[in-house]
């Protein structure tokens, strides 16, 4: 068991999204950094889909009330158990009764924290995501709360001996943590104006020549109305050539949407599932991590890529995380012998 | 049938039947979204149907190819749609709503009939008697886009939204008809109420309408209401 003794400003339970239902207005929810989320699940041998936590901006408190091997990747919110200060990115072993903190918000604006076994939630229309508008999934339906206590599923045999490795290293300490880490390559950068790779949206051509310019050369601005339903930004105007009304279609995750006043909202995990402004842009698939990184007053600058090379850089991505899938497994293999 | 693709982002894709929102393009929505149903390709994770179009989420992971995954999938369905043709003598699945109007459960029904210069009966009369057609579920789990109300009983959006609208209440803007299926805020002028379930999170369709449902309202009393709403539970 988990038991939070601070909830944190926005922390829920999320895999990787409910698909299947958005024909019936049911959104997809799940993670925001896919990334993130998923690696957090193979350092402590998890399949990808586990259910994770979701932490936002300000991280809860905590206390394991039992032995529990974590791993928390994506955005640095500054962990600490026990006032000790814990690495990102590698599987930690966390002894019964330490408590882990998180502090200010260094990079990112979210975090991802996956126990072995994952979170005992019951599943909603095949997925562990918190639907928060709807309060169904998750923990309840909701955001965690003051008191909740989390059970934990049964751990894999990859989980088992992570566990084993770092049972040795444990002696008097809180925690231990794996010597190993993951590449840099796998870490959504941290710069301060990140690019992010978009392709030409299905309404593209209804903008003014110099609104399609200025997507691509200016930057825009994360506002504070930005939620995981979506970014709204602020940057230069972009406006259509002539006034247009457009019957609701489906969205994606990364659709950049312009409604008539002229600023752009980017579509994020718990997006409607149709909309009916013109689409200017659509993120690539894989550098929406970057954008799910950023929080309110980050700057964005977007590039153009054609739909074949994201396509392409989609195939490359998912092959590097299998490869780095297979590469922790047999690492702890080899380790556990 | 005719039709274009194009991709959403670089896994999804946009199946467009048409421009307009009419009876005959819905058809073909529905006819498309029952192929996929009916095929199930297993590369396919869903589809969403929209007004005019059918997008398609997909995993390029499951494609094989040696070109990319979405110029395999064109060339794979565009002969396959190609053939596709309406069904004519396909019945739509006709979907009945029991609505309890007025009162409580429909504080803007006089309203409604005042604007219109009718009596509240004969709003009620118009409203149980229109053909409507479930152009597409959106906004809200098990929210239905109804095309088909009659313009004698179009009434504006309140000026004032309500804070709360109670799950199943049944409502007009504009020249729009719709069902909320679950508590939300909003300005539509309220006439009546279901006591039918419209988003059942629990069950297999979670959603009792779909697109492409033609649906009929059908008046009751209070008593049949808490009827319904008791065997319901």
């Amino acid at each position: 068991m988990i038991k939070i003794t601070k909830p944190g400003l926005l922390t829920s339970v999320q895999d990787l999204g409910r698909y299947g239902f958005q024909k019936y207005g049911v959104i997809t929810s799940g993670v925001m950094d896919t990334t993130a989320h998923r690696i957090a699940n193979s350092l402590v041998g998890n399949d990808e889909n586990e259910a994770t936590l979701e932490l936002t901006l300000l991280g809860p408190d905590m206390e394991f009330q039992e032995d529990t091997l974590i791993s928390i990747c994506g955005g640095n919110l500054s962990p600490s158990i026990d006032g000790k200060p814990v690495k990102l990115w590698r599987s930690v072993l966390v002894s019964a009764g330490s408590k882990l903190k998180f502090g200010g918000c260094k990079t990112g604006c979210r975090a991802y924290l996956a126990v072995a076994g994952g979170f005992g939630v019951p599943e909603v229309m095949n997925s562990k995501s918190t639907y928060l508008r709807a309060g169904i999934g998750g923990h309840n339906g909701k955001a965690l709360q003051n008191d909740d206590e989390l059970s934990m599923g049964e751990p894999s045999e990859l989980s088992r001996s992570i566990y084993k490795i770092l049972a040795a290293e444990l002696h008097e300490n809180k925690f231990a943590e794996m010597q190993w880490t993951i590449s840099s390559d796998f870490i959504a950068s941290s710069a301060s104006k990140p690019q992010v790779r978009v392709m030409k949206g299905r309404q593209y051509d209804w903008f003014t020549t110099e609104s399609q310019m200025k997507l691509f050369t200016e930057h825009f601005e994360v506002t504070s109305q930005s939620d995981r339903m979506g970014y709204r930004l602020k940057g230069p105007e972009l406006i259509l050539q002539e006034k247009q009304e457009m019957l609701s279609e489906a969205v994606s995750f990364g659709t950049i949407q312009v409604p008539s006043e002229g600023n752009p909202i980017v579509l994020l995990a718990d997006r409607q599932t149709t909309g009916g402004y013109p689409k200017i842009g659509q993120i690539a698939t894989v550098d929406l991590s970057i954008m799910a990184q950023l929080k309110p007053g980050d700057k964005v600058q977007f590039v153009e890529v054609s739909h074949e090379v994201a396509q392409q850089l989609y195939l490359d991505r998912e092959k590097k995380i299998h490869q780095l899938k297979q590469g922790i497994a047999l690492k702890i293999r080899q380790e556990s012998k | 049938m005719k039709f274009t693709i194009e991709p959403l982002g670089d896994n999804s894709m946009i199946i467009e039947l048409g421009q307009d929102m009419s009876h005959e393009i819905q058809q073909k929505v529905k006819k498309v979204s029952s192929f996929f149903e009916e095929h199930r390709f297993d590369w396919v994770i869903e589809t969403v149907p929209g007004f005019t179009t059918v997008a398609v989420f997909y995993d390029p992971l499951k494609i094989d190819t040696t070109t990319l995954p979405y110029e395999e999938v064109c060339k794979f369905l565009e002969p396959l749609l190609d053939e596709l043709e309406v069904d004519d003598d396909a019945e739509p699945r006709v979907v009945e709503i029991p609505v309890c109007y007025g009162g409580e459960f429909g504080p803007d029904l006089e309203e409604v009939a005042n604007h219109n210069g009718l009596t509240v009966d004969e709003v009620i009369d118009i409203h149980s008697n229109g053909e409507y057609t479930v152009y597409m579920i959106g906004f809200a789990p098990g929210f239905p886009y109804i095309g088909g109300m009659s313009e004698k009983i179009a009434a504006p959006r309140r000026s004032n939204p309500r804070l709360k609208i109670p799950a199943g209440s049944v409502g007009i803007a504009g020249k729009q008809t719709g069902v909320y299926p679950i508590e939300t805020p909003g300005g539509w002028q309220l006439i009546g109420k279901t006591p039918e379930k419209l988003f059942t999170p629990e069950g297999d369709t979670p959603s009792l309408l779909q697109a492409g449902d033609q649906i009929k309202f059908v008046p009751i009393s209070e008593e049949e209401f808490q009827k319904i709403k008791e065997d319901t539970k």
